[in-house]
């Protein structure tokens, strides 16, 4: 089984240090990294193996957690232990620091690119998440300020053809965020985790979302309209999210990242345990009551903490990895009928 | 402490610290490998000072050589600490000084596991909590006042 996900090439991306996060650009050339070293690094491809064409080590004090590509590709967002987040604007292979966010009170743990382009949404250990509007002359203004958590605030992540945002935190819930006159509120609170939701992915048509957590399992929401027909009951004439599916007792050590590939639909895992795992949706099960396989499992993928699976938005299958050891895995998932 | 600080726990007890590990033919034998056993790992955390008072956390019964379990093929250590008094404030520290001495020490394929002992304090759930996510740990780290505390912990005493 564990075949069916390959090992393409390996590299040090920070070396002596932990690699937290990889981002593939919008076109999926490019593979953004950022670490322990307070550095960020862009990775390209020649031939079959990859190279760093830019270091971008000025903008942060402390670890930088999570690194995000604008839609249209030409800005680079870094959010940091340092309270701040950066915004890097490209030009060719170098890439200049044109703002920096400040207003969190502690570290931001990370942040993400409306697919609009036009808002960012970033959030920190302060429990706050932060929306950012962006103008043309590349001025970032704060919107909003959601303190809905009562938690430390792991991830944020934007619907893909939405104005909804969802996040996850230390306080085992997952939250749905819409406008709502000029200022963010939160919609839905998605309990059912045991123990901190470390990450979030919706998948294609963002009608679902996947979630993972120190509890050692994969859950799968479903957003449900007032009204529907299975019944599930919505507050008001706001959809609300229900869990769908739950993945238990494949993983053994905290789950840390998920991707949910837009181009195939199957899921990643990246875990504690050392291990990437893929699982695939069984086409013939009930949508209300899916039924996901485990189609890979490589159980050393790296040699410490797998922190990071990214799919690339344009090449199906092809999956980066980062892991505490300062590596980049490249993968190939091919399934075996 | 500084001179004057009120103790939380005034007049704790104090135990017998375990004798040196009896060497072996096999330690002395660079050829044999053997793997990492309880008592090593012991050995490294045994002489962590409390940050309280001028003794050890062995001195203080908080760490016991019973409570560590280590697996050197799995790659697994799991310690447990029991904090002096139900309502430590230290407790948070105790368990941040003991993971970052055995992640300073141990090779990096070990997956470090540090406990209260269960029962033993009012906040032992959020305190397993904070010691087990990595990322505040990170975090933690790169606080200079912080790891200060933590090193002083770690430091040999005089």
């Amino acid at each position: 089984m564990k075949d069916s996900l390959k090992l393409l090439t390996r590299f040090s991306a920070h070396p002596d240090s932990r690699c937290w996060f990889v981002a593939w650009n919008p076109n999926g050339t490019l593979l953004a990294s950022c670490g322990g070293d307070r550095a960020v690094r862009v990775w390209g491809r020649e031939g079959d193996s990859w190279v760093c064409k830019s270091v971008l080590s000025e903008g942060h004090q402390r670890t930088v957690r999570k690194v995000a590509w604008s839609p249209c590709g030409n800005y680079l967002a870094s959010a940091s232990f340092d309270a701040t987040t950066c915004i890097w604007k490209k030009q060719q292979d170098t890439f200049e620091c044109v703002t920096t966010l400040e207003g969190h009170e502690n570290e931001v743990k990370c942040v993400s690119w409306a697919p609009s382009g036009n808002l960012l949404a970033t959030c920190s250990r302060d429990k706050s998440v932060w929306v950012w509007e962006v103008d043309e002359e590349d001025e970032y203004e704060c919107v909003s300020v959601v303190n809905s958590h009562t938690q430390d605030v792991k991830h944020v992540i934007w619907h893909p053809n939405q104005e909804l945002l969802a996040s996850c935190s230390y306080d085992n819930t997952v939250k749905i965020y819409k406008e709502d006159d000029d200022d963010w509120i939160c919609l839905d609170t998605l309990e059912g985790h045991e123990s901190t939701v470390w990450s979030v992915d919706f998948d294609k048509s963002g009608q679902r979302l996947a979630s993972c957590s120190d509890d050692k399992t994969v859950k799968i929401w479903r957003e449900y309209l007032p009204g529907n027909e299975q019944g599930v009951v919505c507050k008001g004439s706001d959809p609300c999210w229900k869990s769908i599916c739950t993945l238990s007792g494949f993983h053994t050590r905290t789950i840390y990242d998920i991707s949910w590939c837009h181009l195939t639909n199957v899921i990643a895992t990246a875990c504690g345990d050392d291990a990437i795992r893929v699982f695939e949706e069984d086409a013939a099960s009930d949508p209300h009551q899916p039924i996901f396989r485990l189609m890979a499992h490589v159980p050393k993928a790296h040699s410490q903490d797998v922190n990071c699976a990214a799919w690339n938005p344009k090449e199906g299958g092809l999956l980066a990895s980062c892991s505490d050891d300062g590596e980049i895995g490249i993968w190939l998932y091919e399934p075996q009928n | 402490m500084a001179e004057g600080t009120r103790l939380e726990n005034v007049n704790p007890l104090i135990y017998q610290r375990s004798g040196e590990r009896q060497l072996t033919a096999e330690d002395e034998d660079e050829d044999f490998v053997d793997p990492i056993d309880d008592r090593e790992i012991f050995d490294l955390i045994r002489s962590i000072n409390d940050p309280e008072h001028p003794l050890s956390l062995e001195e203080l019964n908080v760490v016991e050589q019973m409570r560590v379990h280590v697996n050197d093929n799995e790659s697994t250590v799991s310690v447990e600490f029991t904090p002096t008094i139900p309502h430590c404030s230290m407790a948070t520290l105790i368990g941040l000084s003991i993971k970052v001495k055995l992640l300073r020490s141990l090779p990096e394929r070990f997956k470090i596991d540090v406990h209260i002992s269960p029962g033993t304090h009012a906040s032992e759930q959020a305190v397993n909590k904070q010691l087990a996510d990595k990322e505040r740990v990170a975090a933690a780290l790169e606080n200079t006042h912080l790891l200060e505390v933590v090193n002083q912990c770690l430091s040999a005493r005089v």
